[in-house]
């Protein structure tokens, strides 16, 4: 016979680790806010995208009035909604009428987070964007690394209104801030070998819940070649609308190639890596007839199930109907000449 | 009241049935109505009603192909009185499948469109699945039946093909993530696999009955 003793908790009632964490960083954060309210001048953070006095994570003065926070040490200088400190404004785009922010940031293909483009926005809360490094690998001068703190200080972080045109058929406009790809690769030191640059983003099962599923073969690779990867339009975004990058657009930085389909975009970053041949990318395996290297918008080259030649314009409603494709997205003037003699039908 | 389970509902209680089931089969239309009155159909509201309309076709399809087997199954024909509404059903959402794709996604541009039928082969099943939905709408009305007789049953019979039709269509969607329509096909294939069981291997043994039925 066999006696069952009830435990005392139902496994259902178990507080996940995850969310215990969670909570007690949020309890930090709150307090680091409240702290910082009254202490903005005296942080030496370089980048003051932290805090702002606004800055304070959400929830927090109702938190004041019933908990007493515990002080905390450590700044926290990164989290959801802050505002980059400093950047200028370039004139890229500036004729363009932009996405809203709720479209944005509520409708991605970001398969690490869920297939649905909902998921991201959801799956992406507990996903921690800082501290982060990046790792430069490869035909360099020397293995080296750099956190995303001096990437922010690289360059001077610009923001860049860019069309982004997904594979699927719609499109946004986009205020990226970030700094030239150029740039990051002049401080890599690539050498003669480096022919192609590979682009990994992070595989982390526990952060990021898509990657349970096999859909793709994680993580996700992405590559550029290096004519494309040092072309001035080519970007390294840290952020969009003034902010950091939120976690479902690919916090703490990713890969913008306007005049490329959107997937080409790798997001969240781990690991760049100077390479002779040319990389595999995710896509590229998981459908070669479907996707290629090059990936550049172009209305001329069908797709085997979308229409390339229009596309719908998100936020445009239900009667607004399709724009044209353009060749390069627009953005011929500036890349074009990289593949003059390509044949580019078969260089999709 | 739910005694039609036990035995066979009376003329009445198939009346209430069918009420019930039409409000039923109108609540997709009435929430997509509701959501895009607050504003609620996502960043992209055409793809949105495309993919609701497209879903909730197929779901009904689905459970039109249902009540054939549950009459294998359990013996209780009632539910095939359902049958007519629930594919007239299918055909609505089909439409109004259809019409969006036209209207709000195409605008109206022919060639474009033409365009897409003919390169994308998910578009080309979507569509012939379509049109072949067609020709059982119109021949759904009663007089129809009487006229046509036995051909009836074989126009009917398109249904399967329809069916087939549209799941691929389903699949040929998703990029990677074929779970959903993994599933409907599972579907679609057990509600067929049903009906060829009971015609090809319990019927060859006790070589009678309801072969007409299929």
């Amino acid at each position: 016979m066999i006696i069952r003793n009830k435990p005392d908790i139902a496994p259902s009632e178990i507080t996940p680790k995850s969310v215990f964490d969670n909570r007690r960083e949020f309890i930090q954060k709150a307090g680091f806010g409240l702290m910082a309210g009254a202490a903005v001048s005296l942080l030496s953070n370089p980048i003051k995208a932290a805090i702002v006095s606004s800055g304070a994570p959400e929830g927090t003065s109702r938190l004041m009035g019933h908990t007493s926070v515990p002080a905390i040490t450590k700044p926290l200088p990164f989290g959801a909604h802050q505002k980059i400190a400093s950047y200028t404004k370039t004139t890229y785009g500036a004729s363009e009428k932009l996405t809203t922010y709720e479209n944005i940031t509520t409708y991605n293909n970001y398969y690490e987070f869920g297939t649905d483009k909902n998921e991201p926005a959801i799956n992406s809360k507990l996903f921690k964007p800082y501290p982060w490094t990046v790792s430069i690998e490869g035909e360099v001068k020397k293995n080296k690394t750099i956190s995303i703190e001096d990437i922010y200080k690289l360059a001077p972080l610009e923001e860049r209104i860019y069309r982004m045109r997904c594979v699927e058929g719609w499109s946004m406009v986009i205020p990226w801030i970030g700094l030239p790809l150029a740039q990051l690769i002049k401080w890599a030191e690539p050498n003669s070998n480096a022919k192609y640059l590979e682009f990994i983003s992070l595989a982390d099962k526990q952060q990021m819940p898509g990657q349970n599923l096999q859909v793709l073969d994680w993580p996700y690779v992405e590559g550029l070649r290096m004519d494309e990867a040092m072309n001035p339009l080519t970007m390294m975004a840290v952020g969009l609308y003034g902010e950091q990058l939120p976690n479902q657009n690919g916090a703490p930085m990713r890969l913008v190639t306007p005049w490329k389909y959107g997937f080409k975009g790798a997001k969240a970053i781990v690991k760049i890596r100077f390479v002779e041949k040319m990389p595999v990318s995710s896509w590229m395996k998981a459908g070669p007839n479907e996707y290629g290297f090059y990936a550049n918008v172009n209305p001329n080259v069908e797709h085997p199930r979308w229409t390339q030649s229009s596309e719908k314009r998100i936020g445009g409603g239900l009667f607004a109907g399709r724009i044209k494709t353009q060749m390069f997205n627009g953005y011929t003037e500036q890349v074009g000449q990289m593949y003059a003699g390509m044949d580019l039908r078969k260089n999709f | 009241m739910l005694a039609f389970l036990k035995n066979n509902p009376t003329k009445k209680q198939i009346t209430h049935i069918k009420i019930f089931l039409f409000m039923l089969c109108l609540t997709p239309l009435a929430r997509l109505l509701w959501l895009s009155i607050t504003d609620n159909l996502s960043a992209n509201p055409i793809e949105f009603i495309e993919r609701s309309t497209g879903f909730w076709g197929l779901f009904i399809l689905l459970a039109t192909l249902t009540l054939t087997p549950v009459r294998l199954l359990t013996g209780r024909a009632w539910p095939i009185q359902m049958r007519r509404m629930l594919g007239l059903f299918m055909f609505f959402y089909a439409c109004l499948h259809i019409i969006t794709y036209i209207w709000l996604d195409f605008a109206f541009d022919w060639l474009d469109i033409t365009k897409d039928i003919a390169k994308h082969p998910r578009i080309l099943v979507g569509f012939a699945a379509f049109i072949l939905s067609v020709p059982l709408a119109l021949t759904s009305t009663n007089n129809m039946i009487k006229r046509l007789r036995e051909h009836w049953k074989q126009l009917h019979q398109l249904v399967y093909l329809i069916a087939i039709l549209a799941t691929v269509h389903f699949w040929w969607l998703v990029k990677k993530d074929i779970r959903e329509p993994l599933l409907y096909a599972c579907i679609l294939i057990t509600l067929l696999g049903v009906r060829v069981y009971y015609k090809y291997i319990k019927n060859a043994k006790v070589n009678k009955v309801q072969i007409n039925s299929l």
